[in-house]
């Protein structure tokens, strides 16, 4: 992919960004205490990495999403999970309200969102409804005015820190599946919401994690985000941005190991030589280099599809995010194995980056989730 | 208010290595960036902006084409305006050729209060163009500006950097300041500041432009001969402390002191 100029500028503000702010005592404290840190989060506010791809008239930077994947994509390089902090609400969060969200639910959520002044969390996942989002079982059963919501949502990223949350429950308890599914925007401060224990995870951590349950929960029906008993839809298409987002953060995870491998190898020395001369481990490194530069040729398109608003984005999303997650793993794997014992010590940097990968191919949407899209869109 | 802003494109010299053979530098895909002394410079304007609303801030830069790249950058940063000064003509000169050049452009500029530039650029390393600049304007100049400490009505009070300590000194507006690193931490970007940067455009004048002759800027203005380069042999050892611990950890800590080390 060869870059406008524009774009290479936000890559050297967000690298500028990562390699001055996300030193390693901070990126060390949140690995070892799981907190969130508020600090950078104002930070990063405070340069627009927060609201990049939000529209300018909300309060966002109103860039693209190429350049979203830039900043993600850097961030990552340097901390999995600080790329998280930029990425909910571009993603996740600002997502269903720019898909959906009318002029008021707008201006009251989406501008203090893309300032970093709240957070929004997304809560699709139920203990038993994971990559089958229509087996939903919270409920919202209108009341005059207001719906009322039942249910526990969980693996909630950022729920901790969120002001609001939105909440995909089932508003025609009489429709199948993915029918009949709503979706709310919730104020964690409302009456009846309350969180589970924050999830003590293998990586990314210090981005807290937790369950939601509502029980009678009064949300008003303003806060109904988009048209009744059509939010699956909604969930899927937010889901299609935040694959892309993934993706961006498997291929800045991928740089990583492909940067620390290369570092290793010259340095470590066995058998009177550098182990990067021996073939078993150039090899490796050679791998790792065209892997990783497939995948970013992947991202990097289904960012240039999404921005002209393609048809076919949405499958290139998906295409992207499975290659590049499954390519961040491959490479973490390599990186720690060049590494050797090393690399199995926390002192080393790939032991954090072997943790950190993992998620990849899991969250929003598993691999195979993403195989079964890819799929489906082919042979339907 | 009104403030202008010198700024250099220079290479990357954390980047550069040198030929061992030829002993010149390697400049083959090293990357440019923003002079860093030129940051704070800019850092220095934007803030006097933000405290003065209603301020502008011009930036002025003289080199090829390609320097429209970092006064993009300056421009996302938040500087107002921007101008390259670029044309063969000007190609070759050395600080001398330099500043009538790019004096001539802020002439065109018309009227200001304030010149901030970067101490000096990190590939040259003269420190004479912002001088020299405030001599052909006929402005007073104070260098090594490490902190402005207040603008009133038709002056400026800045403290000027020494090796042991500093001084502080009024200067009478208009006037040319050069900022050292000390003088602030330069801000980033920002990502609205960069889609706005490629909405402006960037005003490119050449000699005529600026009424400058030919045979005035550029090698033929350069009266500096570069007469050799080389690399220097590295240094001795350095030097050696005696007495026992505490004493030297006290020697220490005062030589450090000294050399604004702590």
């Amino acid at each position: 992919m060869i870059f406008s100029e524009k774009h290479e500028l936000i890559r050297k503000l967000a690298r500028d960004f990562a390699e001055t702010e996300f030193t390693t005592e901070i990126m060390d404290e949140l690995d070892r205490t799981g907190e969130f840190n508020w600090e950078m989060h104002r930070k990063m506010g405070k340069v627009g990495f927060l609201g990049c791809k939000i529209p300018k008239e909300y309060g966002g930077q109103g860039s693209d999403y190429m350049s979203y994947v830039i900043m993600i994509e850097e961030f990552a390089r340097i901390s999995p999970v600080f790329s998280i902090y930029a990425n909910t609400s571009n993603s996740l969060g600002g997502g269903p309200l720019m898909l959906a969200g009318t002029e008021e639910q707008l201006q009251k959520y989406l501008v203090p969102t893309a300032k970093g002044e709240k957070i929004i969390a997304f809560a699709l996942t139920e203990p038993g409804a994971g990559s089958d989002a229509g087996g939903t079982t919270t409920t919202a059963v209108a009341d005059g005015d207001y719906f009322v919501l039942n249910g526990r949502k969980t693996f909630i990223s950022g729920a901790p820190m969120a002001d609001y949350c939105i909440v995909f429950a089932k508003t025609d308890l009489t429709a199948k599946g993915s029918k009949g599914i709503s979706s709310f925007i919730v104020d964690m401060k409302l009456p009846g919401v309350s969180l589970g224990k924050d999830e003590m995870k293998m990586g990314i951590l210090g981005y807290p994690t937790c369950d939601v349950i509502l029980e009678d929960v009064r949300v008003h029906k303003s806060d109904l985000l988009g048209e009744l008993n059509k939010g699956f839809a909604q969930a899927m298409k937010t889901l299609d941005g935040g694959r892309l987002g993934v993706s961006a953060q498997s291929i800045g995870i991928g740089q990583a190991c492909l940067d620390e491998a290369i570092k290793y190898a010259k340095e470590r020395k066995q058998f009177g030589r550098r182990i990067a001369d021996f073939q078993g481990i150039s090899f490796m490194i050679a791998d790792m280099a065209t892997e990783l530069a497939a995948a970013k040729e992947l991202v990097y398109n289904a960012a240039a599809l999404k921005d002209k608003g393609a048809k076919e984005a949405a499958v290139a999303c998906s295409i992207a995010k499975y290659y590049a997650s499954e390519m961040c793993n491959r490479l973490a794997y390599k990186a720690v194995q060049i590494h050797g014992g090393y690399g199995y010590i926390k002192d080393y940097r790939v032991e954090r980056l072997y943790r950190d990968a993992r998620i990849m191919t899991i969250y929003e949407g598993t691999s195979q989730v993403q195989q079964m899209v890819i799929a489906a869109d082919l042979l339907k | 208010m009104r403030i202008i802003v010198c700024a250099k494109q220079v290479p990357d010299t954390n980047e550069v290595r040198i030929d061992p053979v030829k002993g010149t530098l390697i400049r083959d895909g090293v990357p440019s960036i923003l002079n860093p002394d030129d940051a704070n410079a800019l850092e220095a304007a934007l803030t006097v902006k933000d405290a003065n609303p209603g301020s502008t801030v011009s930036v002025i830069s003289m080199g090829p084409p390609q320097a429209a790249y970092m006064l993009r950058e300056c421009l996302a940063m938040g500087a107002d305006d921007v101008y390259l000064l670029s044309s063969r003509a000007f190609g070759g000169a050395d600080t001398c050729a330099t500043s009538t050049t790019i004096a001539a452009g802020i002439r065109k500029l018309g009227k200001f209060d304030i010149i901030f530039a970067g101490r000096q650029a990190i590939d040259g390393d003269t420190a004479q163009v912002g001088p020299q600049i405030a001599q052909r304007l006929g402005i007073p100049v104070v260098t090594y500006v490490m902190k402005v400490r207040e603008l009133k009505e038709g002056s400026v009070i800045v403290e000027r950097q020494l090796e042991d300590g500093f001084e502080v000194i009024e200067v009478s507006t208009p006037c040319m300041l050069t900022a050292v690193k000390e003088l602030n931490t330069p801000r980033y970007m920002t990502i609205s500041g960069i889609e706005d940067a490629y909405k402006k455009t960037i005003t490119v004048w050449n000699e005529n432009d600026v009424a400058l002759r030919p045979e005035s800027c550029g090698l033929k203005a350069s009266p500096t001969q570069v007469f050799r380069s080389f690399t220097p042999p590295p240094k001795g050892k350095g030097e050696m402390l005696s007495g026992s611990v505490p004493e030297m950890a006290a020697q220490l800590v005062q030589k450090l002191t000294e050399k604004h080390a702590l």
